[in-house]
């Protein structure tokens, strides 16, 4: 048997064996912590790295308003962000991210059916207000602003 | 001859006292295959580990000419594909193997499943198995990102969100495999370093870890063998009947790579576009399509949870209670196994319908 040593004045005694073991295995752990935490930190992705690739944008000059004939749709890049703006038959505009709400696959206008449409599984959303209407989304999808103004299409973070 | 007959004995016998493998030897020379009406399910774990040889060998191959950068990485392919001399047979052997290799795993998978090879002692076989599994769908998600064209991208986009759609830690790991909140160079180069690094090391430690202790058991036999007396029970040797066998098996698998791959080359969808929208008709691999199409019809709230986190959930417990079925079908009680045997048979219909279905609609 270990000798019982005094610790805390008395109040608690533990022996030498069980202090050894529990003084390693709390040294193997924090040695293991130390190593695997840059590890960790090494694999974070890097936020300031995310911030410039993403460009943040908050509006962007899409083209001409001659360039979308009613009844039409076209996907464009929205800063880090696809995007999606339909032109209805009546010459109104509606812009959304076009970033599905279900899996996040990038959706698209499709002139046919009127709707928009997810390829990967089928969801659709109203073309209009991009609520969501058929398949599996959850979510509407998130409206962009637009503007017209002198005749050039403005879209803007909503 | 210019080795005698002692000087053989004597070599043999340097090393001898150099590798004490006598053991080992005497092991293999003994080890005996039963003979039975299901032995042919025996070949598939030899089948499985010869695909995966000439996956080994057709990676490093491809890794000599692929470049896992993202302007470079889809022209790369193609180079590959179309003016390196033999790059298209290569990159077809990579990618018809993967998809046979994956076929044969699933096979052994139900083979050792139906005839409860998992039962005791062998419950750390069929874990190791499992997990094996796992790994090689670890090894088609992350190669099938690498050529970098439209579907890879969004399968990849999918597969990632779903994986987030865990509870508490799926965030996380989407993030730390992702590299960021989108898809992209740091997306590639992860995959690259799992794919072609981190898994394969995973699997060879797992892989011999699950050899050593098949032998160490040797070969499981169904019910009905074990219940045959001794002397009527027949078996025949693994050297050399058995491992001739194997042989034959494997030419003839090998056979069947190079039509496929002859008759068949693995093309190359058009380069990915992340601002473009997923391609009509867009699928994943077939072995994903099963789970591709019951998630296209979970509707999108169930109850109160959303109807992803649901799927993830239904199918993760129900992959859970597969994975343990050494823990709850021990062989003692007759109904657990009939149970078990219906698990197994309406998880293999469930894979078939689904992903017929899937690729018909």
């Amino acid at each position: 048997m270990s000798e019982e040593i005094d610790i805390l004045d008395g109040e608690k005694k533990i022996g030498r064996a069980t202090f050894v073991k529990t003084a390693m295995g709390g040294f193997a752990i924090m040695w293991g912590g130390l190593t695997l935490y840059p590890v960790f930190r090494y694999l974070c992705p890097d936020a300031k790295d995310e911030e410039d690739a993403s460009s943040k944008i908050a509006s962007l000059d899409i083209g001409k308003v001659t360039d979308f004939s009613p009844g039409s749709g076209k996907n464009f890049k929205f800063g880090s962000t696809p995007a999606l703006i339909i032109r209805s038959q009546d010459g109104e505009f509606h812009a959304f991210k076009a970033v599905c709400t279900h899996l996040g696959c990038t959706v698209q206008y499709r002139k046919e059916k009127n709707s928009i449409w997810c390829a990967c599984h089928g969801g659709a959303y109203d073309p209009n207000t991009g609520k969501n209407v058929a398949g599996p989304p959850p979510k509407p999808l998130l409206a962009l602003k637009v503007e017209v103004v002198k005749e050039r299409v403005i879209v803007s973070n909503a | 001859m210019f080795f005698g007959k002692r000087e053989k004995r004597k070599l043999l016998y340097w090393f001898e006292r150099r590798l004490h493998a006598s053991p080992l030897i005497e092991l293999a020379l003994h080890k005996k295959v039963p003979v039975h009406k299901h032995s042919v399910w025996y070949y598939f774990g030899g089948i499985s580990m010869l695909l995966l040889m000439v996956q080994f060998v057709t990676g490093i191959l491809l890794m000599v000419y692929y470049v896992p950068e993202l302007g470079s990485a889809h022209a790369s392919i193609l180079k590959i594909n179309s003016s390196i001399e033999f790059g298209w047979f290569i990159r077809s052997l990579h990618s018809w193997g993967a998809n046979l290799m994956i076929l044969a795993v699933f096979v052994h998978f139900f083979s050792t499943y139906f005839m409860k090879a998992y039962r005791k002692p062998r419950e750390l076989t069929w874990l190791s198995g499992v997990l094996l599994l796992v790994l090689c769908l670890g090894f088609g998600f992350t190669g099938y990102l690498l050529p970098w064209d439209e579907v890879s991208f969004f399968a990849t986009k999918i597969g990632l969100d779903i994986s987030s759609k865990t509870p508490f830690i799926g965030e996380l790991v989407a993030l730390m495999l992702r590299g960021g909140h989108n898809i992209g160079q740091a997306t590639l180069s992860r995959f690259f370093a799992i794919h072609v690094a981190v898994l394969p090391v995973m699997l060879m430690g797992l892989l011999s870890l699950h050899l050593a202790i098949v032998q160490a058991h040797g070969m499981s036999a169904p019910k009905e063998f074990n219940e045959t007396p001794e002397d009527k029970k027949e078996y025949e040797p693994f050297f050399p009947d058995f491992f001739l066998k194997d042989i034959l098996v494997w030419i003839l698998a090998g056979n069947l790579l190079f039509v496929l791959t002859m008759l068949c080359p693995w093309g190359i969808g058009p380069e990915a576009d992340p601002f473009a929208p997923a391609p009509i008709g867009i699928k994943p691999e077939w072995y994903f399509l099963a789970m591709f199409q019951f998630l296209k019809l979970i509707p999108p709230m169930v109850g109160p949870m959303e109807g992803e986190l649901f799927g993830v959930l239904l199918m993760g417990v129900y992959a859970l209670a597969l994975a343990l079925v050494p823990l709850w079908d021990t062989g003692e009680s007759e109904a657990r196994s009939k149970l078990a045997t219906a698990l197994g048979v309406v998880t293999l219909l469930f894979m078939v319908i689904f992903s017929a279905w899937g690729a018909m609609s």
